[in-house]
């Protein structure tokens, strides 16, 4: 059906374009290919098919598939072979790099995670460390001041002590020689008032009386 | 330039050559064959030559259209379909440069001529049907016998299977190739308005603006079709490698 009407078509075509070519021969719809090929040989210049509709002329089946068939061959032969193990080579390298540099890049996050841990444990050690260093040295400084104060608070207790003592034995001493000046005065003023002496004995028991 | 729109596909010969009276020429079409493959594979490996960690700008190009074909062909077919995936690619890169290739003017489109196509499909399907045999044995008919139907329906169901199956390699080529086919004339014929407009004077060539216009949205759509139906022939090429990698997988 397509056929019988692109040849009608054409045909109408042809009539029309026959002054243009030169070749005033009228086309014959549905002649054999043969006659065609023996037509086109004849005409110069622009050889072409008359009367079939051109996609449809069989006189040219036979080559178009064969050279079809050579350069299609060709065709897959290179690229099957060549071209396309080499663009499936780059892509694949590139999946391959992308894939390996993703890689490092997780392993270099983890090594950096690991080292920020590690400072941070160091970290807090040496926190806890400086920590137990101030309190020794604090716990030590105030054992040292507390004995300081405490050896100072005993050498003056001592000295308080001793202090009070030389001042008991000083005012002793003060006393009892209270009593011999007392006794000279008293035999002093004895004798200055008697005119006489009085025995030693008897004076030192009266100032003894007095004092109590 | 002639105003024929359908001049475009006509196959001219270079080189003549007749084996055994089968014509195989080396012909415009050829040619543009050698030119696709030649611009693609030069591109593909001219811009992975410096295998660099970091892409240049087209080595980036050329890294997305593997991807881009690995990860459609693994979505389809899965992991197990990856064996595929040179096949796959080069039918990829081979159809898009070819539809880019026929945006150029004066170029020779390789994909708006259904036997390309076709062959191109047939060489698809071939894969399939050999693999799938090879690989399952008839097991692999298990294709045409979706699970979770119940039996009388498997009747109706089977033969419907047989007969999509049996239209995937038609459907597959010929949506390529009408669609270039399709998508060309249209372009040719609009910008032969452009130029038969103009010849008429002044109020032609006022009039010409829209064809103009028409011509310049038409390149943009041709070129996101060119894109698009290489794509979709990918696309569809690995669902069917998935039936026959897993058979009765759906």
């Amino acid at each position: 059906m397509f056929v019988s009407s692109a040849n009608a078509a054409s045909t109408t075509e042809t009539v029309a374009q026959t002054d243009t070519h030169g070749t005033p021969e009228p086309a014959v719809p549905g002649a054999t290919p043969d006659a065609h090929a023996a037509e086109t040989h004849t005409e110069t210049g622009v050889p072409h098919q008359q009367g079939v509709f051109p996609p449809f002329d069989s006189s040219h089946f036979a080559s178009q598939i064969l050279w079809l068939a050579v350069t299609f061959a060709a065709f897959y032969l290179f690229l099957s072979r060549v071209v396309l193990p080499r663009i499936g080579g780059i892509i694949e390298t590139r999946r391959d790099r992308i894939a390996t540099d993703l890689d490092q890049a997780a392993r270099m996050k983890q090594d950096s995670d690991d080292a920020f841990a590690a400072y941070e444990q160091e970290l807090a050690d040496a926190k806890k460390k400086a920590g137990g260093i101030a309190q020794t040295a604090r716990d030590e400084a105030k054992a040292k001041a507390d004995a300081e104060q405490a050896d100072i608070s005993a050498a003056l207790e001592k000295k308080l002590s001793d202090a009070e003592a030389s001042i008991a034995a000083i005012k002793d001493k003060a006393m009892k020689e209270v009593g011999t000046i007392a006794e000279d005065t008293a035999s002093e003023i004895v004798k200055k008032i008697l005119g006489g002496s009085i025995d030693k004995a008897s004076i030192s028991a009266a100032v003894k009386a007095v004092r109590g | 330039m002639s105003n024929d729109p359908i001049h475009q596909f006509h196959i001219t010969k270079w080189i003549p050559i007749d084996l055994g009276g089968i014509d195989l020429s080396f012909t415009n079409s050829s040619a543009f064959m050698v030119a696709t493959v030649g611009v693609a594979s030069a591109f593909l490996y001219l811009t992975s030559s410096n295998r660099g960690l970091i892409p240049t700008r087209l080595q980036s190009i050329s890294e997305m259209a593997y991807e881009f074909v690995a990860s459609t062909l693994r979505e389809s077919a899965g992991s197990a379909g990856m064996k595929f995936f040179p096949f796959v690619f080069s039918l990829f890169m081979f159809v898009l440069v070819a539809n880019m290739l026929g945006m150029f003017p004066y170029f020779f489109t390789v994909t708006s001529q259904i036997i390309v196509t076709f062959a191109l499909a047939l060489l698809v399907i071939g894969t399939v049907l050999a693999y799938g045999f090879a690989k399952h044995g008839f097991k692999f008919l298990g294709v045409f016998i979706p699970s979770g139907v119940p039996a009388p329906l498997l009747l109706l169901v089977v033969p419907i299977e047989i007969i999509s199956f049996l239209s995937r390699p038609i459907s597959l080529s010929v949506r390529l190739f009408a669609n270039m086919l399709a998508g060309h004339i249209t372009l040719k014929v609009f910008a032969g308005f452009v130029a038969s407009l103009s010849a008429l004077g002044a109020l032609g060539i006022g009039g010409a603006v829209l064809p103009l216009a028409m011509t310049v949205a038409l390149t943009g759509l041709e070129f996101l079709v060119a894109f698009l139906q290489a794509y979709v022939f990918t696309v569809l090429t690995c669902m069917y490698l998935n039936d026959a990698v897993h058979p009765g997988g759906h």
